[in-house]
């Protein structure tokens, strides 16, 4: 069977393995409620799509995208330029998510998502 | 105990100078190399928090103040965009480094490694603000 | 097929530390897990023959990132509370996403296969001509920074951006105005009460007793 030609090393299991660590990071999103631990699921997902590029990008028999004497096959470099751009990119927005947090335990004390909403509803019966 | 806190002091009073110049190295060495603006930014950066983390950040905010460290974060955007008007003023399109100098190869050559000292700058002063401002919160 | 063994052990590891970071409740460990996630990432790059992508994911994932969640640990509590009942839906939904995506994942070419199309137009020609048209030997900084430069002016505005916006919201001394507020709000307070009026109160605030 087609199935177990594609499942023997090398294959598709890279591309699985990337699949399988998206769901877990997509998992831990929306299942937990604490606010902290949101975040940390947001960084695994954001790790499986960039090792889902990487992966795409390599070339059988290449090496890196530096030139040197005597080299012919190169990795292909486009997908390492985006990944750099993604990694700094999301370490930028996972300050700013920290920030929130942080301001977000000050004004209501707790960072667990069903306290939080609790709180806002009395505020809005109170007033 | 009183010896772990001078072993920690002593040892990083001496590792911060050359962690300062392997950022350097890893600057300038870009394109012959893995590196760029985007590691050596970091890497200076874990210097300064390095140092905050054991002098404590009093210390530390006399090092690096909080004008110098706005002013680095804006003059490295500055920098970057200032390349492209330049190369726009010398004739090329916006960020054409071919027209900065007379061979296009020297001209590319000086326009990436002043693009990428900027990016240096700006990530370096993004990062250490960011970590102060968390570093200095008062404790609840 | 050394080097297969090496990518399947680390895959195998990242799957574990995944999985791992789902059950546990404690923050610290959590957050421990996931620097050493950014590490083993980084190690799969290199293996994967990206270099300044590795070196970029060791130093931003595993050192500053890390730094960051344990600073907001530190501010924040560092237990997760569990909740109450556990409802199937999450779990339902992850995992038709799931055979989905590896349904998907068919149609797409083998690992490592240097006929994919994703090698042919754009690639070849950056590779061919980056050192006749830009002169670095890195190509991957001639691409960043000569053939791709606006992704790259957009990506430095992007960490400006990150910046200004953790100054503002938690800036220097900001603690501090709202305790000011506060004492301002009690004295006008007890200033009404004792009858005096508004010159008063205003001289109060001034002398800040």
């Amino acid at each position: 069977m087609s199935l177990f030609e594609n499942f023997v090393i090398p294959g598709l299991f890279n591309y699985w393995v990337a699949i399988f660590l998206m769901m877990a990071g997509f998992y831990v999103v929306i299942s937990r409620g604490n606010l902290v631990k949101k975040i940390v699921g947001l960084n695994v997902f954001q790790l499986s799509v960039f090792l889902l590029y990487i992966s795409m990008g390599k070339v059988d028999g290449g090496t890196a995208p530096i030139l040197a004497e005597g080299i012919t096959t190169f990795s292909n470099p486009l997908p390492h330029v985006l990944i750099l751009t993604a990694i700094v990119v999301g370490v930028a927005t996972t300050a700013l998510g920290l920030a929130l947090v942080v301001r977000i335990n000050e004004s209501f004390g707790t960072i667990e998502d069903m306290e939080i909403s609790e709180l806002e509803r009395k505020m809005e019966e109170q007033e | 105990m009183m010896h772990r806190k001078h072993i920690l002091r002593t040892v990083s009073k001496i590792l911060a100078p050359f962690i300062m110049l392997f950022a350097l190295y890893v600057q300038f060495h870009g394109d012959y190399g893995p590196g760029g603006g985007f590691q050596a930014g970091v890497i200076f950066a874990s210097v300064f928090i390095l140092y905050a983390l054991i002098y404590g950040m009093d210390n530390a905010r006399r090092v690096l103040p909080p004008n110098v460290r706005r002013v680095l974060l804006g003059t490295g955007v500055l920098i970057y965009a200032g390349t492209g008007v330049v190369g726009m003023l010398m004739g090329g399109n916006f960020l054409n480094y071919s027209v900065l100098l007379s061979n296009p190869l020297n001209g590319q050559h000086l326009g990436i490694n002043v693009i990428e000292f900027g990016v240096g700058m700006t990530v370096f002063a993004a990062m250490v603000s960011i970590f102060f401002v968390f570093a200095g919160q008062d404790r609840q | 097929m050394i080097f297969d063994l090496v990518d399947i052990t680390l895959l195998v590891f990242l799957a574990i530390t995944a999985l791992a970071v789902i059950r546990l409740d404690n923050l610290f460990a959590v957050v421990m897990l996931l620097g050493i996630f950014s590490l083993i990432s980084a190690v799969l790059y290199v293996n994967l023959d990206a270099v300044d992508v590795a070196f970029t994911e060791a130093a931003v994932g595993a050192g500053i990132s890390t730094v960051l969640m344990l600073g907001t640990l530190a501010l924040t509590g560092s237990m997760e509370q569990k909740p109450q009942r556990w409802s199937p839906i999450p779990l339902a939904v992850v995992v038709l996403t799931g055979a989905a995506l590896i349904y998907g994942t068919f149609d797409m070419p083998n690992y490592g296969d240097p006929d994919a199309p994703i090698h042919k137009h754009v690639a070849d020609r950056y590779i061919e001509k980056s050192g006749e048209e830009v002169g670095p030997p890195n190509i991957v900084t001639s691409v960043l920074a000569s053939y791709r430069g606006f992704d790259t002016l957009g990506e430095v505005v992007v960490v400006f951006t990150a910046g200004v916006g953790v100054l503002t919201l938690l800036g220097h001394g900001h603690l501090s105005r709202r305790k000011r507020h506060r004492e301002e709000d009690e004295i006008e307070r007890e200033a009404t009460e004792l009858g005096l009026d508004e010159s008063d109160i205003e001289r109060l605030e001034e002398e800040d007793i």
